[in-house]
């Protein structure tokens, strides 16, 4: 277990994983580190993880951010499972764009759509 | 050819040295986005001008300071005025030549986790330019209103 104090909000409900932020800002790359071993420890755990990331209340985002959900995003991919990212601000979701990873990551307006997409 | 000023301080005069410390580097972000919003600056700009300046100062230490020592400082300097503002981040690197970044958007590097920061720099200021040997890149934004558009 980290021995940082978490920097996400867990539950586990119905064979998915949810997942919040406790930062409004996910800048300081500190942090950022620790939610990639924290959301990689999830991924671990599991054999077939189904992970929802929703991002309300985060007011920004920096590239670093971006790359640490690629990285979760490769890991789930390399064990069968599934990953939605749901609640994005329309000016983060802007960021996405700019990117265009948001064609390489499955986004739903609420957390809701997000659960019920999986399959 | 233009001639930027080799002085940072003729574009910017306001100037503080950043240690790669967290606080030191959110209070100097929150400064520059707290002017902007003091000058008029919609909340659409602050939020640029935000992700602006981070990626500019976390460039500066992740790759332009790699091979310094820990405590080796960037120099931020800036000026905020009705119709512009403009950001000069420096740092003690080598420098690069940023023409040579691969595509982060591209098929190929799509699923690499870095490679953006520079991307998004470009997508939100007006303008940017860096010196010559590339280790001080200086950022220009234009109030939406009066930038002409």
């Amino acid at each position: 277990m980290p021995s940082a104090e978490s920097r996400l909000r867990i539950t586990d409900e119905s064979g998915v994983t949810q997942v919040g932020f406790i930062d409004r800002n996910i800048l300081d790359e500190a942090n950022i580190q620790q939610i990639g071993e924290e959301l990689a420890e999830i991924i671990d755990a599991d054999d077939s993880p189904k992970l929802c990331i929703s991002f309300a209340n985060v007011d920004h985002l920096s590239s670093a951010a971006l790359g640490t959900l690629i990285t979760i995003s490769n890991k789930i991919k390399a064990k069968n499972g599934q990953l939605r990212l749901a609640q994005i601000d329309p000016q983060i979701y802007e960021v996405f764009v700019i990117t265009k990873l948001n064609k390489l990551f499955e986004i739903h307006d609420t957390t809701e759509d997000a659960i019920k997409s999986f399959g | 050819m233009a001639a930027p000023s080799t002085d940072i301080n003729d574009q910017a005069p306001n100037r503080r040295r950043l240690p790669n410390e967290r606080p030191a580097l959110e209070e100097a972000a929150t400064t520059i986005v707290s002017e902007a919003e003091e000058m008029g600056y919609p909340q659409a700009s602050c939020f640029a001008l935000r992700l602006a300046i981070e990626e500019a100062m976390s460039n500066a230490f992740r790759h332009g300071h790699r091979d310094l020592e820990p405590d080796a400082d960037i120099e931020l300097a800036w000026d905020v005025s009705p119709d512009r503002i403009t950001i000069v981040v420096e740092d003690q690197g080598p420098g690069f030549d940023p023409e040579t970044l691969p595509d982060p958007t591209a098929i190929e590097n799509i699923e690499k986790p870095s490679g953006r920061g520079l991307l998004l720099i470009r997508a939100y200021m007006s303008s940017i330019d860096f010196n010559a040997s590339g280790n001080r890149v200086t950022m220009v934004y234009l109030h939406p209103d009066k930038s002409g558009d």
